[in-house]
């Protein structure tokens, strides 16, 4: 394993930590974006740029800014936070705790197999390519997920319009 | 003395750093002259010959001033929040090509930062993390008028990324590339007439797309008539009330290598990049009738280019500067009912257009 794969893994397992431990939400967002940084270094050392890179303009660039802008709008702090019965703190915990069960007895038999060299494609995660697999072989699912998109922005826009008669703020 | 080709691309980098520093710098005595010469005042002329030390003499001013904690702020995001603004501005100009190739005997310097696959991206990428700066200042101040600044900032660039990104689709169906270096190897014309190399440039294919860009970066380089986030009449500063000192410098210039950067991206998509006309003619008038070598010859036309880049980039810089002393701020709803019921469908119906074309051959 390259020092950089170790440092990129190092970090990204520190700030997810960080989102979860924090106490304040906008730390936890901050931390939530530097993961999405080290996850889009992992992409690079993988030679996928385009996933990289839309990694960091969706997720990064556009989703976490929402995230961060109600989080601000909502004003919370350690005064107003409301505390969750045990019961909730409870239950997450449970649900939580089989999560990481399941994900480390599904782990612990992986055999991780290395890439073969001889027939190996370096070319694989550059742009180009994934577009001729998005729209040659996948080109169906592609086309019903742009659908489902669409529909999730018309319903919002719906749901943000202004009725007659309403206020304007 | 012997250098390995990475040292060269370091110092390419290094030197597109400075360049930026020095640009966005002088932007501010640009800023001031410009503005006089609008408003028929004098402008900056104490420091130095024409004013010319005056950038120096702010940067002394802002080093000396105090140093301002607002109370109940977020001290460690209040320092982060300029620093941020900073480094990500200075990172978009990384993949920006400035100029071709300097062939020195063995050693062939590229002048450009970095040379990656999917270029565009990676700037409208920075573009779109800027806003963190901006947003974690305005909220660590602990000051209402700031953070409605930054929520200002982060509505209004993520409602112009979208435009910016469909009017950037057009160009990219027609180069079927993301890397900046080939948009701006496409822009060079083969034809007979020596001046249609111009007629080559992105911007004669792509208008209303180039009219769409132009008018989301000055949105997302919070630049007037778009710059609702520090809109003083209304937010005393916006999201920079609370700042004092260099950390306020820091938004300030980020501010202005933004501009820089938008410049440099307009002229590389859509004016051609480091291509001018009479290129080809020049260099085979050089080697024909003057007796240079085609390597020699070259150099001299890639030095020339990274002039030309360059001076597409200061007219570009004066446009904005122009249209911040000229027109007024638009209102807030004006802004976001321009973005999204006037830019996206007209972006969109740029795409379909050029789709249209493509698919009829009218343009490749």
């Amino acid at each position: 394993m390259s020092p950089l794969f170790l440092f990129l893994s190092f970090v990204a397992l520190l700030s997810a930590l960080g989102v979860v431990l924090a106490k304040n939400p906008v730390h936890s967002v901050l931390f939530l974006i530097l993961t999405f940084f080290t996850l889009s270094g992992h992409y690079l050392l993988l030679n996928a740029q385009f996933l990289a890179a839309v990694n960091i303009i969706v997720y990064a660039g556009a989703i976490m800014v929402l995230f961060l802008f109600v989080i601000m709008f909502l004003n919370l702090n350690e005064e107003t936070e409301p505390h969750k019965p045990a019961l909730a703190k409870f239950a997450a915990a449970i649900a939580g705790g089989s999560l990481l069960l399941i994900l480390v007895a599904a782990m612990r038999n992986v055999n991780p197999v290395g890439y073969d060299p001889t027939s190996f494609d370096s070319q694989i995660g550059m742009v180009d390519r994934l577009g001729l697999v998005l729209f040659q072989q996948y080109a169906l699912p592609f086309e019903l997920a742009s659908i489902l998109l669409l529909a999730a922005m018309v319903g919002s826009v719906m749901l943000g319009k202004r009725e007659t008669g309403e206020r304007n703020f | 003395m012997d250098f390995p080709p990475l040292a060269w691309q370091g110092l390419v980098v290094l030197v597109v750093f400075g360049v930026s520093l020095l640009i966005a710098t002088y932007s501010t005595y640009a800023e001031r002259v410009i503005a006089a010469f609008l408003q028929d005042r004098v402008g900056p002329d104490r420091a130095g010959p024409f004013g010319l030390l005056q950038p120096l003499a702010d940067a002394v001013k802002l080093f000396t001033k105090e140093e301002f904690f607002p109370a109940g702020a977020n001290r460690a995001l209040f320092v982060f929040g300029p620093c941020l603004a900073m480094v990500t501005a200075l990172m978009s100009s990384a993949v920006i090509p400035f100029g071709n190739v300097l062939q020195f005997g063995e050693t062939a310097i590229h002048l450009q930062g970095i040379e990656i696959n999917v270029g565009m991206l990676y700037v409208f990428g920075m573009v779109s993390l800027g806003v963190y700066g901006i947003m974690i200042g305005g909220w660590a101040s602990n000051n209402k008028f700031s953070l409605l600044g930054a929520i200002r900032a982060a509505s209004q660039n993520i409602s112009y990324e979208i435009a910016m990104g469909l009017a950037l689709i057009a160009v990219l169906m027609m180069s079927g590339t993301l890397s900046l270096r080939e948009i701006t190897f496409q822009q060079v014309s083969d034809a007979p007439f020596v001046w249609q190399d111009i007629f080559n440039w992105n911007v004669m294919k792509q208008p209303l797309g180039f009219i769409i860009f132009i008018v989301c970066a000055f949105a997302e380089t919070n630049r007037t008539p778009f710059d609702l986030p520090e809109c003083e009449t209304e937010l005393i500063g916006g999201y920079h009330t609370e700042y004092s000192s260099m950390k306020m410098g820091l938004y300030l210039f980020a501010e202005y290598i933004n501009v820089f950067v938008a410049s440099a991206v307009m002229s590389v998509l859509y004016f051609g990049g480091f291509n001018f006309p009479f290129q080809a003619e020049l260099r085979n008038w050089l080697v024909s009738s003057q007796g240079l070598e085609l390597v020699t010859a070259q150099n001299i036309i890639t030095i020339l280019g990274l002039v030309g880049l360059f001076a597409k980039i200061f007219s570009f810089i004066f446009f904005f500067m122009w249209v911040r002393w000229t027109l007024p701020r638009f209102r807030y709803d004006q802004l976001m009912r321009l973005g999204w019921t006037i830019l996206i469908p007209l972006a969109i119906f740029n795409i379909m257009l050029t789709g249209g074309l493509i698919t009829f051959g009218v343009i490749k």
